[in-house]
């Protein structure tokens, strides 16, 4: 079993450019990756011996909110800027060890590599996250919504400034 | 000259009596074989996620139990738990046991659910109502306890809500002595029956390293033979006093990881869930219940991934803190959501009836699948 | 009973009419009312529930109700369906039901037609529900009733073979295809029915008795099959296609179908009961031949007839609450590797024995 540290260093030295810092913070250390590699840090982290992070437990998607805010008048905010992010939490069964990982993307163009080839179970997670923020995974074999509407057109839920929509297919909304 | 001949979609649901709720199955047939499967899901989507980023820590509690109505019980305690490692708090003795108390009661409510529509789905009625039968006793006692019979609101961060009802022990050793005996009696009704392992055995075999790469978890990842139960391999609470098995398939009637294992490892992980109330019960100690719940949670910036084995599998709670009042984010990893995603995978080959059979044994409820 | 009201009225058409409505008023409705309510009491009991209990005296009148619900239901035909065909299905396969109870013997003053052929007739004629429920199937529109109801025209087909099969062997033993003559023979006491053996002595009786068990259990377990009841429930298997066949159907057709249902267990236990189990001969001799008075020996013959298909009825509501259902490929295999070449070797067997 190795610790956060240990494996982030085993991954700095893989990875000297892909692999950006190590976020420690009391409640759990996180690993910070760039989108474009982290499906080859992935499959690192799941073929390498000692390692062996053959689970993924849960993708998450997440809005930073880090953009410039602008109040309309209706007091609704609307973000530029800044980024989301992803977190993948991984576990390794047969040694028991987990780590978090976390890649940020801007929020204009959020583009992530695909994790689905590593763990199949990264498919509808990251179904979510995409039906969620919007956040485009590159070579997901089937990028579709997930728990919204196919034809929802109103935005991403999750994200910090989004509004309700008037009307959906010619029904209102609020109610 | 050969006929021509085409391929079927079959929508089973959203309205259908045996996926479970609103699920819908694309089912690809040709003639009674299904070629390919496509769940469609979303149809009970309330926006848990959305609702939490806006609420203080305390009021999301009953909003946990309303995703896995089946264990509401245990979803508030993984909720619980979750904020209470992130406060960095520690419940009293009496708490922690009567949380394991409450939550093994709900695993064998849970699983008597999951063998009795089991038992639908593949025809036989009967066993279903043996099953609600037994849950209405665990029902009663959840009621005593806390005038509610499916949805709690009990495990609060920092304790729960009532202390027991002076009856509850005597209760539900009661019920425990007469559950042993009901359990034979359901082994000998369905368990056993000639034609119900004929049709469970060797269908929707799922191998180990499928079910590790799907993320499969709780009784079906179990069922492939990994002993893998977070109550003995990431212990929480006051698991690690109780002296129990994890059951594992072992292809006894086929092959290993199939839907008679699934199905099986159910029942004895219930023997086993008796074990544990028996120890719970011997061991439970004196105390206020209420000393530790705080009054007002402000947890520090930071993230934490928190997870309990509730009776589908691994239910983690991803929770952001940014050091207000309200969680920043909030994502659960329901069990249901992640096992319904071998779904696809193991029905391919299969005879239609099988789909029924195969999404029976993976146990899904659809609250919690759509949050 | 056809001579009988013709002498009584003198006219024949009307004669025929009532002789063939009789069976349909006095028997099929209410035995289908009783078995409704039967079947769920049955069910709840082995459940451990109390079943139906507020209409009526302990829910006795449950089945009124819901005959009379399902009376003012609207008659729902969906827009793409085959209309003439699927108003058709429900008559075919309620009439296929009810013929067959022409030749079934209730006691022997009262049969609807005594033909010669009468198993013969009866086999024939419920082959005609096989062709209902195709129609209804087909004319539905609905994926799940055309599975249903490939199903059902499979399974239904395929078990008439052993049925066949026993009922050749039957004949081989008895000398007559004639239900009414089956009954006669297994007069007197209960040792002289079918099952063990048959009437008259020696040594061929004992011989007959391992296999006309056999014969019996083969039957039942395709007759099972013919009525669609669990565990071969296939073609309406609710927790995979719905309803089956009759998922389009509301109102008076379903009635129908759920009418033909219950009418289809009672004739296919009675069917059994005459040709194994002495059909309506008292298994103690008849207290009207003691004590003298002749008319009460056909009341009696009339209770002990319906007694023992309503204990076969009874046997399949139990096996229904108790078992889960076959796949649908299970379902041949039993029939076609196991029933129907068990059959071939009982009827071979039972043919030499009568030889000797």
């Amino acid at each position: 079993m190795k610790t956060r540290e240990e494996i982030f260093n085993i991954l700095k030295q893989e990875f000297p450019e892909d692999v950006l810092e190590l976020l420690n913070q009391p409640t759990e250390p996180i690993i910070v990756a760039s989108p474009g590699a982290i499906h080859n840090i992935c499959f690192y982290l799941r073929d390498t011996e000692g390692l062996q992070f053959d689970s993924l437990m849960v993708l998450s998607g997440v809005d930073d909110a880090n953009g410039e805010k602008q109040t309309e008048e209706d007091g609704s905010v609307t973000i530029n800027g800044g980024t989301l992010s992803v977190y993948y939490h991984l576990e390794s069964l047969s040694l028991t060890q987990k780590v978090t990982l976390k890649v940020s993307t801007p929020r204009d163009n959020p583009e992530v590599e695909s994790v689905e080839s590593v763990w199949k179970s990264a498919n509808w997670h990251e179904r979510e996250a995409y039906d969620m923020f919007g956040i485009k995974f590159l070579h997901h074999p089937d990028l579709r919504r997930i728990l919204m509407p196919y034809d929802w057109d109103a935005g991403y839920p999750l994200r910090k400034d989004y509004k309700n929509p008037e009307f959906y297919q010619g029904m209102k909304v609020p109610y | 000259m050969a006929l021509k001949t085409e391929e079927m979609v079959l929508n089973m649901g959203p309205q259908h009596p045996s996926t479970h709720g609103v699920l819908r199955l694309e089912v690809e047939l040709d003639g009674e074989l299904v070629l390919d499967v496509k769940p469609h899901i979303g149809y009970l989507h309330r926006c848990f996620e959305k609702h939490a980023e806006a609420m203080n820590y305390n009021q999301i509690v009953p909003y946990t139990d309303r995703m896995d109505y089946l264990a509401a019980m245990y979803n508030s305690f993984g909720y619980a738990l979750a904020v209470e490692r992130l406060l960095g708090i520690q419940v009293p003795e009496r708490v922690e046991y009567i949380r394991v108390i409450m939550g093994e009661l709900q695993r064998i409510a849970s699983h008597l659910v999951a063998v009795g529509t089991y038992g639908v789905d593949i025809g036989a009625f009967t066993p279903f109502l043996f099953g609600f039968r037994d849950r209405e006793s665990i029902l009663t006692l959840f009621e005593m306890t806390c005038g509610a019979r499916m949805l709690y609101n009990y495990n609060w961060v920092g304790g729960v809500s009532h202390d027991l009802h002076p009856d509850f022990v005597p209760m539900t050793r009661e019920f425990l002595k007469y559950f042993k005996g009901s359990l034979v009696e359901f082994n000998n009704l369905l368990s056993y029956n000639k034609i119900f392992i004929e049709r469970t055995a060797n269908v929707g075999v799922l191998p180990l390293d499928t079910a590790v790469n799907y993320g499969v978890t709780g009784p079906n990842l179990r069922a492939s033979g990994l002993k893998w139960d977070l109550r003995k391999n990431d212990p929480y609470s006051v698991y690690d006093r109780f002296d129990f098995e994890i059951p594992v398939g072992s292809g006894e009637k086929g092959t290993t990881g199939d839907c008679w294992d699934r199905y099986y490892v159910r029942i004895r992980e219930m023997e086993e869930s008796v074990k544990i109330i028996e120890q719970a019960l011997d061991q439970l100690p004196d105390g206020d219940v209420h000393s530790a719940i705080p009054k007002r949670i402000k947890p520090v910036v930071g993230s934490i991934y928190s997870r309990v084995e509730n009776p589908k599998g691994e239910l983690g709670y991803f929770i952001i803190s940014d050091g207000t009042v309200n969680p920043y984010r909030m994502k659960v990893r329901g069990p249901s959501f992640v096992n319904l995603t071998v779904m696809g995978e193991l029905c391919k080959g299969h005879l239609v009836a099988d789909v029924i059979a195969i999404l029976g044994s993976i146990d899904i409820v659809l609250g919690e699948v759509d949050r | 009973m056809y001579n009988l009201l013709n002498n009584l009225i003198g006219n024949e058409y009307v004669a025929a009419v009532i002789a063939a409505a009789l069976p349909l008023f006095v028997f099929i409705l209410p035995f289908a009312l009783a078995a409704v309510l039967l079947e769920r009491k049955v069910s709840a009991f082995m459940q451990d529930r109390l079943g139906p209990n507020r209409t009526g005296y302990r829910g006795l009148l449950q089945t009124v109700a819901d005959i009379l619900k399902l009376i003012q239901k609207e008659d729902i035909t969906a827009t793409d369906a085959d209309k003439k065909l699927f108003n058709l299905a429900p008559v075919l396969v309620f009439a296929g039901c009810y013929a067959a109870f022409a030749a079934i013997p209730f006691s022997g003053a009262y049969i609807g037609a005594d033909i010669d052929l009468g198993m013969f007739f009866i086999v024939a004629i419920s082959s005609l529900v096989v062709a209902g429920i195709l129609m209804g199937g087909w004319a539905s529109n609905n994926k799940y009733s055309l599975i249903g109801a490939m199903r059902s025209a499979a399974q239904m087909i395929s078990y008439e073979i052993p049925t066949a099969l026993v009922i050749l062997s039957l004949v081989l033993v008895t000398g007559t295809l004639s239900l009414h003559q089956i009954s006669e023979q297994q007069t007197a006491y209960f040792w002289n029915w079918n099952i063990l053996g048959g009437a008259g002595l020696g040594f061929s009786k004992l011989l007959l008795i391992p296999f006309m068990i056999v014969g019996f259990i083969i039957i039942y377990i395709s007759s099972l099959a013919e009525v669609n009841r669990t565990p071969f429930d296939i073609p309406e298997a609710e927790s995979e296609l719905v309803a089956g066949f009759h998922t389009e159907y509301s109102g008076m057709k379903f009635a129908m179908f759920f009418l033909a249902e219950y009418a289809n267990m009672f004739a296919v236990s009675s069917v059994v009961a005459a040709l194994f189990f002495g059909g309506y001969q008292s298994p103690f001799g008849y207290l009207g031949n003691t004590l003298g008075i002749s008319w009460l020996v056909p009341l009696e013959q009339f209770f002990w007839f319906t007694a023992k298909g309503m204990f076969f009825v009874l046997v399949q509501m139990w096996l229904r609450w108790t078992l889960p259902r076959l796949r649908v490929d299970q379902l041949m295999t039993v029939c076609w590797k196991y029933l129907i070449p068990y059959a071939f070797v009982n009827l071979i067997i039972v043919g030499l024995i009568t030889l000797l």
